[in-house]
């Protein structure tokens, strides 16, 4: 269990955290989302260790050997080595083939020479999302949702206990959308991770997350499951955009956005002549 | 059917690994045949087999060696060819892991001012008539000086946080200018005579190579050698991106400074012992990733190897280029390195 107790952060003189306290259970897809600027990233960075709160206590219970321990400048990469964690940014702009880069996952085994087992590792990594024909091509002649399945691939081999995963389908096309998400689904059950990650579409996060943290100015305004929290009032409090929220066949809410200044008179107002006609035989 | 697929990467893989270790090989060949050649020419120029067998002979091959071959080669030439290859690669390799670590192309010793700050350091020294001491320890120790110096201070920026590498680059580009200026204000205030000594350091020469300062050059470079090729999985992680790395485990920052370090001290070394050699901290490595990649188990010695060539065949045509009289090095690396730069560029234009 990642745990967060509360936690202070500003950067510059923007205030990014303010006592926020949560704790995230294993095996268990959380995903956060909010608004521009409002420190989902930050967040992220925090739990990794790579931004020092102002104050705060953030802690890690190991659930396979009852392990506690805690967030320390000093042992920052024993932290660390409890996470896979995939950045925002998805540019990969270095000569080397997608399995070198997925290899480098494992980059506290790489030696000299590379094992023909962990060689079979990344390329099993590859295969299982759907991308095992791209193996020994040069990465920076891919696109850049291939990129950023190839650096899915490349967190996944680091085996973790927490997988944080900042934007992870920002540029994918809606079928590796699910094939990332459904993977990492399935992975985080099977293997007990703490998957924590940052979603900006909220009918994804909703088929997705077994547990979703919404945060606003520095706050988690709402926690919970999905069907539980997602309503039209708190998607116009946080994003300040109107919403209907429905449930589609399966009981999963479905969030229909609603363009600014649009009245339902518009849809009765049309002109006749539009109307289909309807005829009656007899 | 996808185990297939799986052996089939596997394979094809490991060719890729043969094709780059073979890549290696080949320009250790063709490092060899300049080796040979920068040997065999000179002022008396040498038959090339006899040369050969003048070197087998000196790595205890039972070979017949006319003696006077034997002593031009073991005792005037050799070490000459030897610092070529050594320094080549050092600037090779210091090169490539700038470029490493600053996530561009452009960067090198050389335009990160650490070249500019040696040589002022020099002419610091022969300024001040070598401060009494041995002309030939007193001034690489003053070039090797005042580049650590350039070099602490790139140092200390880049420990601070939040300064990205273009920054860094910047402000090792103004230091280059700064050492410029601070070396013609030297050359100003110096006598005619003082000026052209100046000069001719600064136009880089590996004459000044001997067994001793060979030693020392060899010495330093294998230990840093050896430090860079145990990072190699790092320094390659490190050209995802620098949270990319941190987030693969690697301690970017510690990395970055003890690679600086490393490049530091083995281009300092270099530099002050044969002056400034350009270009070549450039060429080499961007060479060497159109051939291997950036993977740094092939990228880090193809550098050096590269390198190693550039300087040795530099050092072969200086000597042709006017017979009877050695052409400054430094001069034709850059004459040679320019067209060769242009046509790099204006090739991976596709």
């Amino acid at each position: 269990m990642l745990k967060v107790n509360k936690l202070n952060v500003t950067l510059d003189t923007l205030t990014l955290a303010k006592d926020m306290s949560f704790s995230l259970d294993p095996g268990k897809v959380h995903v956060i989302i909010g608004p521009n600027g409002t420190g989902k990233s930050t967040l992220l960075k925090t739990l990794f260790g790579d931004i020092q709160p102002i104050s705060g206590e953030i802690s890690f219970l190991d659930p396979l050997n009852n392990n506690h321990n805690l967030i320390k400048r000093k042992q920052i990469s024993r932290w660390r080595e409890q996470f896979g964690y995939m950045p925002q940014d998805i540019r990969l702009d270095i000569e080397l083939s997608a399995l070198e880069v997925v290899l480098l996952g494992q980059l506290d085994s790489l030696g000299l020479r590379l094992d023909d087992s962990l060689i079979k590792q990344a390329l099993t990594a590859l295969e299982k999302i759907g991308l095992l024909h791209l193996a020994n091509r040069p990465v920076n002649k891919l696109s850049g949702g291939q990129c950023q399945m190839i650096l899915f691939a490349q967190a996944l081999m680091r085996n973790p206990k927490i997988l944080m995963l900042d934007e992870p389908v920002s540029a994918l096309d809606l079928h590796f959308q699910h094939v990332l998400l459904d993977h990492l689904d399935t992975q985080t059950k099977q293997q007990g991770w703490v998957t924590l990650m940052v979603l900006h579409d909220l009918n994804l996060a909703a088929q997705y997350a077994d547990n979703l943290l919404v945060l606003k100015n520095g706050h988690v305004v709402a926690s919970g499951h999905p069907s539980d929290i997602l309503t039209p009032a708190l998607v116009k409090e946080v994003y300040d955009v109107n919403a209907e929220v429905t449930k589609d066949s399966y009981g999963i809410p479905f969030i229909r956005t609603i363009r600014p200044g649009f009245t339902p008179q518009k849809l009765i107002l049309q002109p006749q002549h539009l109307q289909p006609k309807r005829t009656v035989c007899l | 059917m996808q185990s297939d697929l799986l052996s089939d990467a596997i394979s094809n893989q490991r060719r890729s690994e043969k094709r780059r270790w073979s890549v290696i090989g080949i320009l250790l060949i063709v490092l060899i045949t300049s080796f040979v050649l920068d040997i065999a020419t000179g002022p008396s120029l040498l038959n090339v087999k006899e040369v050969a067998n003048a070197l087998l002979h000196l790595i205890g091959f039972s070979v017949e060696v006319d003696p006077t071959t034997k002593v031009i080669v073991s005792s005037l030439r050799l070490p000459i060819a030897i610092m070529a290859v050594i320094v080549g690669g050092v600037l090779g390799v210091g090169g490539a892991e700038m470029q490493t670590l600053l996530n561009n192309p452009m960067a090198s010793p050389y335009t990160l001012g650490m070249a500019a700050a040696a040589g002022f350091g020099a002419a610091l020294t022969l300024y001040f008539g070598s401060l009494g001491l041995n002309a030939n320890v007193a001034v690489p120790l003053g070039a090797f000086v005042c580049c650590m110096l350039a070099a602490a201070f790139l140092f200390a920026l880049a420990t601070m946080r939040h300064i990205s590498s273009g920054q860094l680059i910047l402000a090792g580009i103004a230091l280059l200018f700064l050492f410029q200026s601070l070396l013609s204000l030297v050359q100003f205030v110096s006598s005619p005579e003082l000026s052209q000594q100046i000069l001719f350091w600064l136009f880089g020469s590996l004459s000044k190579a001997s067994w001793s300062n060979l030693s020392i050059i060899a010495g330093i470079t294998s230990v840093c050698m050896f430090f860079l090729i145990r990072d190699a999985w790092k320094l390659t992680a490190l050209r995802l991106g620098e949270e990319r790395a941190k987030s693969l485990g690697v301690n970017v920052s510690r990395l970055r400074l003890k690679t600086l370090f490393i490049v530091a001290l083995m281009t300092a070394t270099v530099t002050s012992f044969v002056g400034i050699i350009g270009f070549i901290g450039i060429v080499a490595p961007n060479i060497a990733k159109m051939l291997v990649g950036e993977d740094q188990r092939f990228f880090l010695p193809l550098s050096f190897l590269i390198g190693a060539f550039l300087l040795s065949s530099a050092s072969v045509l200086s000597k042709i280029i006017v017979p009877g009289a050695l052409f400054p090095i430094g001069i034709v690396t850059a004459i040679i390195g320019v067209p060769f730069f242009f046509w790099l560029i204006l090739g991976k234009r596709r």
